[in-house]
């Protein structure tokens, strides 16, 4: 094996805070040699990413190193100076993060600043950077560079703007890059595109790559090697499919085994407790506090990271008892709910929601931007007692569909028709519980509020809320703290709870996992089909992760620009026959699990404006599947697969059932 | 970029008319009119009526605001009651010398203030910002009569004497000592708006560097001098530039004091004189102009700000 690129040694930072140290990264060893992916993987708070920023030496001025090294090609990086840093950084490690449209540049068009790059470090004139800048466009499957090149980052979408990084960050050359979530916040069938474009680039540039990512299955997807950090700790290291073959480590388990899957039979198994304060860790092994197979040897010393395979190590004392237990998994998965009755509890009929746009006047002088068209006749109804989910990419108009479910938007045209009779029957949680709970308030009197509406007296009052707190999973003496103490899980708890406190019949989700962690995630997940068997209410839910719906939806609704393009049972749509987009969006879901490759149908261009949807079928101008003009000049009609199963697409049925072999479990 | 100039235009236009009627309308809730002026206190009811319908002050409020405004849109801008001569001359030439000033000051806030502001901010917590923020804090907190005052006691008084104390000269009658004449007063009001500026690119420019995209450059190996002059002044000054633009508005009209001390013939003494002699037709042109300069100041802004960020240009 040649020499690592990367050679990462007991590597210990901490954060100085006013609680004292923040132990952030404790004895991390990794290596990383030429042309090899490194999966680094870990929930947030694990220290992923300040690992990342260790390397480069660009961590917050409180972060200190306090013990290890980093040798990088040999060199320690941690004795250099900042001259020296300089020449390393963007020529011979480069760094990709989350959010590309934060990091570029605003005001600077992307051609300068790629080829910024090469004026800085190899003093390149401006004319021959401007070339090069190209060429990198180029190498990251950017079709039309030179027009790229001169525009500026917000006239890109997100998977461009990203491309646009990678290619920054491979303009010197680098022997190491760095990938920091670089899918995430993407919508999936992008990222099925950038994962495409990694796996390229190490064929075709042969750098050390390390990949940063909370996603498994990303991970799974990308990396040769994976490493599982947790709170500050290396529990975990080995090759990808061993890895995610037989986990060693327990958290690794319950990481894998916490994975909502695409098949809907497996997963969702929440890791009870919560990752430690790293001001306050307990003693002996990080994780012993939320572990199954905990033992008194496990408290008594920190384990060390011990070989347990060629090539494997894992930090458990445990592990030999680990591997002769047999993972639950299957038994533990929760099943999709069931249509329960016939009545329509709520009905979209031909609704449709427009925003802005200029006014009657200016529209008709032919200036002024035409409206944004969010939502475009939309029809379905979710029925008394009954999850229906709606899924689709961003711009879909799945979020806008879900606020005029509960009326906190109006309609532009069409009706919702609501059959409760209070209009608190209905209630929503919203993705960031940061947003809708006050932080300057008490969680007891933030849940309290809605019973005041409610009529309740005081000291009812205090009992529901005990209730209410009880009901989510959270101790009663939460009701005394405020929101800045409780961890995002317990956020979206109280969120969860409020929204009860009302005891609608009707409530919306709108993506209530999506900013939680996976071990987390799935107790949300959990909580809310219990909560729904107990209380019979319907839900709403709206996601982008198709995984997830699988497992708690008894309908799905796919989405794409403001049109409901599919709906169906939950099974009837993960399976063929499928509306081209659909089958497009399942395809680009990453499965966890290294042994089946992700083989992701290939989405041409990027979703085209709301603004100036394209005629006939919205979906036409990138669909696989097109037939020719009827797609578009006519709105496709809705066919009927099944009782319960409709496809908007000009393509017959029985064509569509046959074009769908791919589907795989 | 020329179909935004053009919407923003309409606005001002608007913005104008509406301004225009405020002025109108505030004028004539005064009591007395232009024809009590003209005859003062002591006249007959039958000589101020004759004198009313001469001047149409007898027609509808509204039709004379109409014909106000024709007026003032076809450059008639009537005469001055008290200067007897036309108001479009004296306005014009007080304008002028208030350009002159407020740009010889604008632009050395600009040539101080940012570079202070950016050091401020590259030093943030250090001996030099808080030199520099305080230092600021105190000549914007002293009253402009007492800087003023100092400056003249001090580079105008008789053991040094290096510019006049008072006093304007036409630009006709030589450059040098025009420009002698204005650097007091200009002096005078960089010291005053300094601190604006200077706080708002510290700030912005703090704000901008804690920005990814700040770090991307520095992950791309850019040196410091490269990051803070190719990447962050350009957006930390953005919302500079609304700064500035405020204060030309101020220093067009609203900078009475200063004139005063300099005895400069500016805009701002221009509107005491109209105030104290109640001279209607120059009153509501000098409203008219200041507000107007106002409005363009923030147009211009509002150019700039589009040319700097092309986020705004489409929008």
């Amino acid at each position: 094996m040649p020499p690592p690129v990367l050679d990462v040694r007991a590597l210990s930072v901490q954060f100085e805070t006013n609680e004292g140290p923040l132990r952030v990264l404790r004895d991390v060893s990794l290596q990383v040699a030429p042309g090899e992916t490194f999966g680094l993987a870990g929930e947030s708070g694990s220290g992923k990413t300040t690992l990342g920023y260790t390397i480069l030496q660009a961590l917050a001025p409180t972060a200190r190193v306090t013990g290890g090294a980093i040798l990088f090609e040999g060199r320690d990086l941690l004795g250099v100076s900042e001259d020296e840093l300089r020449r390393i950084r963007g020529r011979r490690i480069a760094m990709v993060y989350q959010d590309p449209r934060s990091a570029l540049n605003p005001t600077t068009r992307i051609g300068a600043q790629i080829a910024e790059v090469l004026e800085i470090h190899e003093r390149a004139p401006a004319r021959a950077a401007g070339r090069r800048a190209q060429e990198l466009l180029e190498l990251v499957n950017i079709a039309d560079p030179a027009s790229v090149a001169r525009r500026y980052p917000h006239e890109l979408s997100g998977g461009m703007q990203q491309r646009a990084v990678i290619a920054m960050a491979l303009a010197g050359g680098p022997s190491l890059l760095i990938l920091d979530e670089p899918t995430t916040g993407l919508d999936v069938t992008t990222q099925a595109r950038i994962l495409e474009l990694v796996a390229d680039l190490k064929r075709r540039v042969g750098a050390a790559i390390l990949y940063i990512s909370h996603d498994l299955a990303v991970i799974a997807q990308v990396a040769d090697r994976v490493g599982v950090l947790y709170a500050g700790e290396l529990v975990e290291v080995g090759p990808t499919a061993d890895l995610f073959a037989q986990p060693v480590h327990p958290y690794t388990r319950g990481l894998l085994d916490a994975l909502p899957h695409l098949d809907g039979l497996r997963g969702l198994v929440p890791i009870e407790g919560r990752i430690p304060r790293l001001t306050d860790l307990p003693p002996g092994c990080v994780f012993a506090p939320r572990c199954d197979f905990v033992a008194p040897a496990c408290t008594a010393a920190t384990p060390a990271l011990e070989t347990v395979a060629p090539e494997r190590r894992a930090r458990c004392v445990r592990w030999p008892t680990v591997l002769a237990t047999p993972r639950r998994s299957t038994a533990a998965a929760i099943a999709p709910e069931t249509v329960a009755s016939d009545a329509p509890l709520l009905a979209f009929e031909h609704v449709s929601k427009y925003f802005g746009g200029a006014g009657a006047v200016a529209r008709w002088l032919g200036i002024g931007a035409p409206p944004v068209r969010a939502v475009d006749d939309v029809s379905f109804d979710v029925r008394a007692d009954e999850v229906v989910a709606l899924v689709g990419e961003s711009g879909c108009g799945k979020t806008t569909l879900g606020r005029l479910a509960v009326r906190l938007l109006r309609p532009t045209a069409g009706r919702v028709r609501f059959a409760a009779p209070k209009p608190t029957d209905a209630q929503i949680v919203f993705q960031h519980p940061d947003s809708s709970l006050n932080p300057m308030k008490r969680i007891g009197p933030s849940l309290a509020r809605p019973l005041v509406l409610r009529g309740l007296r005081r000291r009812e009052r205090g009992r529901r809320v005990r209730e209410l707190l009880e009901a989510v999973r959270l101790d009663p003496d939460y009701g005394a703290r405020r929101p800045a103490a409780l961890s995002g899980g317990e956020k979206q708890r109280v969120a969860i709870a409020r929204a009860l406190a009302m005891a609608p019949q009707f409530v919306v989700l709108d993506e209530p996992v999506s900013a939680l962690d996976v071990s987390t995630q799935a107790s949300i997940i959990r909580l809310l089909a219990e909560l729904r068997r107990t209380l019979g209410a319907s839900y709403l839910m709206i996601s982008h992760d198709l995984s997830l719906v699988r497992h708690v939806a008894a309908r799905v609704g796919v989405m794409y620009l403001g049109r409901l393009v599919e709906i169906g049972a939950v099974d009837e749509v993960f399976r063929a026959p499928s509306h081209p987009y659909t089958r497009a969006l399942r395809s680009a879901v990453p499965r966890p699990d290294p042994a089946v490759p992700g083989r992701p149908i290939r989405l041409e261009g990027s979703v085209p404006s709301a603004q100036h949807p394209p005629a006939g079928c919205r979906f036409h101008t990138r669909c696989p599947q097109k037939i020719g003009r009827v797609c578009e000049e006519a709105e496709p009609p809705w066919a009927r697969a099944s009782p319960t199963h409709w496809i908007a697409c000009h393509i017959p049925i029985a064509e569509l059932s046959r074009s769908s072999e791919e589907a795989r479990p | 970029m020329a179909r935004y100039a053009l919407r923003r235009l309409a606005s001002i236009a608007l913005i104008l008319l509406l301004v225009s009627a405020i002025v109108f309308a505030a004028i004539h809730v005064l009591p007395g009119n232009a024809a009590t002026l003209i005859l003062g206190e002591y006249a007959t009811p039958e000589a101020l009526r004759t004198l009313e319908r001469e001047m149409g002050l007898d027609r509808p409020l509204l039709v004379q605001y109409a014909s106000w405004v024709a007026s003032v849109v076809t450059g008639d801008w009537g005469v001055s009651l008290a200067m007897k001569q036309p108001v479009a001359t004296v306005v014009g030439y007080r304008l002028r010398n208030s350009a002159f000033l407020a740009l010889a000051a604008l632009t050395v806030v600009v040539v101080v203030g940012v570079p202070l502001g950016t050091l401020a901010a590259l030093r943030r917590g250090r001996p030099l910002d808080l030199a520099i923020v305080t230092a600021t804090y105190v000549g914007i907190s002293i009253p402009e009569f007492v800087t003023g005052l100092v400056l003249l006691l001090v580079l105008a008084g008789p053991s040094v004497g290096w510019f006049p104390t008072s006093g304007y000269v036409e630009l006709a009658s030589g450059v040098t000592a025009w420009a002698r004449h204005l650097v007091l007063p200009a002096m005078t009001l960089t010291i005053v708006l300094l601190a604006h500026v200077v706080r708002q690119t510290r700030s912005g420019l703090a704000d901008v560097l804690t920005a990814p995209y700040i770090r991307t450059a520095r992950l791309k190996g850019a040196s410091a001098r490269r990051i803070v002059l190719r990447h962050a002044l350009r957006n930390a000054l953005l919302p500079t530039i609304t700064v500035l633009a405020l204060d030309l508005g101020y220093l067009m009209g609203g900078i009475v004091v200063v004139e005063e001390v300099f005895a400069y013939p500016g805009m701002g003494r221009l509107i005491i004189y109209a105030v104290q002699n109640r001279d209607v037709p120059l009153l509501q042109m000098c409203a008219l102009v200041v507000a107007s300069v106002y409005v363009l100041a923030n147009f211009a802004a509002d150019l700039a700000y589009a040319w700097l960020d092309p986020r705004i240009r489409y929008s």
